[in-house]
């Protein structure tokens, strides 16, 4: 495995990859429901300060579970959680006023409009200064793009527009922490436009953010880290670009008649795989080596290269290929 | 800046946190339009009754009817007291059964138990807060009835000097002082459904099986109360002492009745509001 990916089976062990301050730290969290199912298995979660972590996973992997566990909603039955270096759930009082957070959709009472159910939860916010909450509420109104509907009732709202309330409520207080469940969930590609939008502009701010997502798609752009879940654990974790160097390279070399033979003894030597051969062209995954190596090998064999191509694979095909393919979930 | 913790101080309570929370919680019970209902339904009662009697009241029919009903055309003040009776086997503990039922089931099943949580509240606070905006309903459907049949028992028969149970005459306004006794005896009875309602509500996500239980329970303890061999238990079945508001038309109220149902109450309270606690502030928030 190359440098910067952080094997999770590794950092779980406290080795020393984990050096930064951390927004969100987990050592063996475990949950096993009391049906017997266990939706999240000795998760070592990693997420720096100042990050934005997507927390990707296919349906079922177990996202919801764990972001259920770091706020103290579940009960883990194995291991520990840390929210900006404070053990959860025993904490929460002093930690969760940091922490913004949109779980599994938003949920409000629906006979009330918007902004009484924001006024609601600030009332309920023993932190919160009863003095600006009237000006904090407007202003997370505004930045949702919900200030003209603030009078519907939550009832009549579409659920985009009930996916913006819910991004409000996280945004109702300053927060050194964001954990957002699906936010982009029936929102039109506008709306996850300006999530994405809003998220980096937080993150610019100093939030860290964690993202959950099963489509990589719409948050890669925004992450600085990536954690990939997998039925309950953690197949992937660091930095954006372990994901595209843990999809393997392969270079493609053309070259001129009768240095076939030639250009795949260069590569041979090189200690690549066996490369496949397609007319003129010679097609070989470039394990652990610099292609500019491969170039100047085959330049020193004197082998005649009309082209030369790097190609990586797709994060999505990464993605898919860590996570599994296919329509059924996998439990 | 580098980390959003410069920006951020350590979170204090503001002062007035409790307050504001129990306000907030209270508007949004009192409020909601299907609480009002409830309380308008009950308040109907003694609008019918009197009416009912009203009408009949120079028939045959007149004087007649259990306890209370007889005495109303006589004087509208026991139109209070003949409302709450006829109220009590079913239609209070049904009202009090659905809010006190949907105390935390209905915000665990809308979803926004989970919000109130990483606000955060505290459980254990939040369950008081939702205790006693349960009981304040409770209050109210009583209060709504007493209210409503004074108004509509003056307005129909007018208010004199109250003949007690006993036969003794006292002026009005010791009347209206035993009969403000009995609506607090009344009022403090409701205590111990509201906290069997309670617990079923942090059983289940879903509000109606809360609330039949605890109107079940009601019924269950008022059939049980009516079998001689049970009688062991009897005294110590919610509704058993209910009807011992009557105490308070005596012209010696025994002090000790009341007590033991109020203790009798108190000790269902107690059971029950622990039973609350130990599940709500250790049940995993899955809704
Ligand atoms: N309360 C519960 N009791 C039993 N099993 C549960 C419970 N909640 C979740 N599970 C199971 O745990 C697993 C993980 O669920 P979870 O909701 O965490 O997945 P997810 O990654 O958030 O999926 P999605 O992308 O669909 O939201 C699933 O198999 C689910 O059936
Ligand atoms: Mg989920």
């Amino acid at each position: 495995m190359s440098t910067g990916v952080l094997d999770p089976a590794r950092v779980g062990q406290g080795s020393g990859d984990d050096t930064g301050p951390l927004a969100v730290r987990t050592d063996g969290l475990t949950k096993r429901f009391r049906s017997g199912q266990v939706a999240v298995d000795d998760l070592a979660l990693r997420v720096p300060r100042g990050a934005v972590y997507g927390f990707l996973g296919p349906n079922g992997s177990g996202k919801t579970t764990t972001i259920r566990m770091l706020l103290g909603l579940v009960r883990p039955t194995g291991g520990q959680a840390w929210l900006l270096d404070q053990p959860m759930p025993d904490a929460g009082a002093a930690v969760l006023p940091r922490v913004g957070a949109l779980v599994e959709g938003p949920a409000f009472h629906p006979y009330l409009s918007g902004r009484a159910n924001l006024d609601r939860l600030a009332a309920v916010d023993a932190t919160a200064d009863p003095r600006t909450a009237a000006r904090r509420r407007d202003e997370a109104l505004e930045r949702v793009g919900l200030g003209a509907a603030a009078e519907k009732r939550f009832r009549q709202y579409s659920l985009g527009m009930k996916q913006r309330l819910g991004l409000a409520a996280a945004l109702l207080q300053p927060r050194e922490l964001l954990v957002l469940d699906e936010p982009t969930n029936g929102l039109d590609p506008q709306g996850t436009r300006e999530v994405r939008h809003l998220v980096r502009e937080l993150a610019d701010a100093g939030t860290t953010v964690l993202v959950s997502s099963h489509l990589l798609a719409e948050i890669e752009q925004v992450c600085t880290h990536v954690g990939i879940m997998s039925r309950g654990h953690l197949v992937l974790q660091g930095a954006r670009s372990v994901l595209a160097e843990r999809g393997q390279a392969r270079v493609s070399v053309t070259t001129t008649t009768g240095h076939v033979g030639a250009a795949a003894r260069v590569l041979r030597g090189l200690g690549l795989e066996e490369p496949v051969v397609d007319g003129l062209r010679l097609d070989a995954p470039v394990d652990g080596l610099a292609p500019e190596d491969v170039s100047a090998a085959l330049v020193r064999a004197d082998v005649p290269v009309v082209g030369f191509e790097v190609r990586r694979p797709s994060l999505e095909q990464v993605f898919v290929e860590l996570t599994g393919e296919g329509f059924d979930v996998a439990r | 800046m580098s980390h959003a913790e410069t920006m951020v101080g350590a979170p204090v309570q503001v002062r007035g946190a409790f307050g504001r929370l129990l306000r907030s919680e209270l508007r949004l019970q009192l409020g909601r339009r299907r609480n009002l209902v409830l309380l308008a339904g009950l308040a109907a009662v003694p609008l019918l009754l009197g009416l009912v009697l009203f009408l009949t009241r120079d028939t045959d029919l007149a004087g007649q009817g259990p306890g209370f009903v007889g005495k109303v055309t006589e004087n509208g003040i026991f139109l209070v007291v003949a409302s709450i009776f006829v109220c009590l086997p079913f239609l209070l503990p049904l009202t009090i059964g659905i809010a006190s039922g949907d105390a935390v089931a209905g915000e665990a099943s809308a979803g926004t138990l989970r919000y109130l949580l990483v606000v955060p509240v505290a459980r254990t606070r939040l369950l008081v807060v939702k205790a006693l905006a349960a009981l304040a309903f409770a209050g109210s459907a009583v209060l709504a009835i007493a209210v409503v049949g004074l108004v509509a028992g003056a307005a129909f028969f007018g208010l004199h000097d109250v003949v007690l149970l006993s036969g003794d005459t006292v002026p009005l306004g010791v009347g209206a002082v035993r009969i403000a006794g009995v609506v607090a005896y009344v009022a403090l009875s409701m205590t111990g459904l509201v906290a069997v309602g309670l617990f079923y509500s942090t059983l289940t996500e879903v509000p109606v099986g809360a609330m039949a239980a605890t109107v079940v329970t009601a019924i269950v303890s008022g059939v049980l109360d009516t079998l001689p061999a049970l009688s062991a238990i009897h005294p110590w079945l919610l509704t058993h002492h209910w009807l011992d508001f009557a105490e308070f038309l005596r012209i010696e109220p025994d002090w000790q009745v009341v007590a033991g149902g109020l203790g009798v109450q108190a000790a269902w309270v107690a059971v029950f509001s622990a039973l609350a606690w130990a599940r709500f502030t250790t049940a995993d928030v899955s809704s």
